[in-house]
């Protein structure tokens, strides 16, 4: 790799890691505001105006909390959690094409750090680990409801993994590669792969939710049964770790959904409106992001809707819903494949 | 037996319908809802810059009212604290000396006057019973404290200044005077 595109790269990844920490942090602005709305309330408006600093206060409060790490716990273990949880969470965006290629003086880059040829299996593999993050916080604070809820993480990431891969699967198949630039260009056309594998995303999406550990399948931190679940221990920001990576992976999360099912930084029309390549890109770059806004609000808005699901109702869905219908669709693919 | 009030409904666990089983008509449903209130107007008031209208007979902090020559009205007979249900008022009476005529109207006046507002429910039985229109409860709040003691309002909360009187006009309605004056009740003859 040559020096331009090595500072090309180095400077891409700088700018997607600010803009999805910045976007993790605001998503906890967004989560209040919106859960505000939806229950008739006004939500955080007194820091800055509408309320715009709230999330540097809330930092500023988890600083400043006192740094507890129980007697009991295995301290190294206990540290590790958090650090895994927020280290995953940040590594997944990596392989995500954010764009076109620009050009710059006569080159042209391509707007995605890396492109491996088995990128969806990075982001599973990456999505995988993250739960030992949950799990090793959860089992070192040596804590009955944090063992508890580190098991149900555990078994949960297990069981939705399983229909996560095979809705996949089938998406691999209509788009005849593992790479995820392959799979933006091959919804180039305008022919997203929502309407290709309208079950396949569904899958995909409910698997997401629970994946993410959002609402309705937040278990492991369901505060009616478990207090705070994993993170019942941890505290200043350690806890925040743990909660922004939440918001972190529903970033990425969007994100992966924008680029798998609904064309990722593809703009309908954009062809036709005549503009430089340059522009073209970063309009698209521009698009993939209101997708993945729009995403981001799809997350809170089910989140503030439903009820969370009772642990056997999770496992029913997950084992004996979701895979069968995951494999159905793999059926249904192949047969789509062979016949036409 | 048949319902009189048709409200109530007979209790069935039918085996959910297909439609029902999926859940996700209901899901849509439901998030239809949550995407209409995010629309509506926001019940939330903004508390200390904006405070909701109160009831012109509203029954909040009291006041001891000066008469218009700026004396104290009350005369420490003490009904209000006989009328009180949780016995949240209490006084000390003391005569007048010769020279505080410009102080207090009759010639017995309350020396202390308290009012614990922790026990007070703001019933307004005080403001039924003072025969010389004395006590009256107002709109304002008794704001919070830290200790329990300073919920203790004694006269120097409770009387109102000369140069900043409380209006109480809001309150002596047609029925209101015409109570005060019903000659049926002991402290009105």
């Amino acid at each position: 790799m040559e020096l331009n595109e090595f500072i090309f790269k180095a400077v891409l990844l700088i700018v997607i890691f600010t803009i999805s920490l910045v976007v993790a942090m605001y998503s906890t602005y967004g989560e209040r505001k919106i859960a505000a709305f939806m229950q008739d309330r006004l939500g955080p408006n007194r820091a800055g105006i509408y309320g715009l600093l709230q999330p540097v206060a809330d930092g500023v409060k988890m600083f400043m909390k006192e740094e507890i790490i129980p007697l009991a716990s295995n301290k190294g273990i206990f540290i590790l959690g958090p650090s895994i949880a927020m280290f995953t969470a940040c590594m997944t965006s990596a392989v995500i094409p954010w764009g076109g290629t620009l050009t710059i003086s006569g080159k042209e880059y391509s707007m995605q750090v890396s492109d491996l040829n088995i990128g969806i299996l990075y982001v599973f593999a990456m999505i995988s680990v993250g739960v030992y993050g949950i799990m090793l916080g959860g089992w070192a604070s040596n804590n009955k409801y944090s063992l508890l809820s580190a098991i149900r993480a555990a078994s949960q990431m297990i069981s939705y993994e399983l229909a996560m891969g095979l809705a996949i699967i089938a998406l691999i198949m209509a788009n005849g590669s593992l790479s995820l630039a392959d799979i933006v260009n091959h919804q180039k056309n305008g022919l997203w792969n929502i309407l290709v594998q309208p079950l396949g995303f569904l899958i995909f999406l409910v698997t997401a939710f629970a994946e993410t550990n959002r609402a309705p399948f937040d278990l492991p931190e369901c505060e009616t049964e478990l207090i705070g679940g994993y993170h019942t221990e941890y505290s200043s920001m350690k806890l925040g770790f743990y909660l922004f990576a939440e918001y972190i992976n529903m970033f990425v999360s969007s994100a992966v959904i924008s680029t798998l099912y609904f064309g990722g930084y593809h703009m309908p029309f954009i062809e036709s409106m005549g503009l430089s390549a340059n522009a073209v890109t970063l309009l698209g770059s521009a698009f993939l992001f209101i997708k993945i806004l729009f995403f981001i609000f799809v997350f809170m808005w089910v989140r503030w809707t439903l009820p969370r699901f009772r642990y056997d109702q999770l496992m029913n869905l997950g084992w004996k819903v979701l895979v069968p219908l995951a494999i159905l669709n793999i059926i249904i693919t192949g047969a789509a494949i062979l016949l036409f | 037996m048949k319902s009189l009030s048709n409200k109530s409904k007979v209790v069935t666990n039918n085996k959910m319908t297909f439609l029902e089983s999926i859940y996700l008509p209901a899901i849509i449903k439901g998030m239809a809802i949550t995407l209409k209130h995010f629309f509506m107007r926001k019940a939330s008031v903004q508390y200390p810059e904006q405070q909701r209208p109160m009831s012109p007979v509203a029954r909040g902090l009291h006041v001891l009212k000066l008469d218009d020559q700026g004396r104290e009205r009350c005369t420490a007979c003490g009904l209000c604290a006989l009328s009180c249900p949780p016995e949240a008022i209490t006084m000390v009476a003391a005569e007048r000396k010769p020279g505080e005529e410009n102080l207090y109207r009759e010639e017995k006046y309350a020396a202390v006057f308290e009012i614990n507002m922790l026990r007070c429910i703001f019933c307004g039985d005080c403001e039924d019973a003072c025969p010389k229109e004395a006590i009256f409860l107002t709109d304002r709040l008794v704001p919070t404290e830290y200790e329990r003691e300073s919920f203790i309002y004694g006269k120097d909360k409770l009387v109102e200044k000369t140069e900043n009187r409380i209006d109480v006009t809001k309150r002596q309605t047609k029925e209101v005077l015409a109570f005060k004056k019903n000659k049926r009740y002991k402290h009105n003859r």
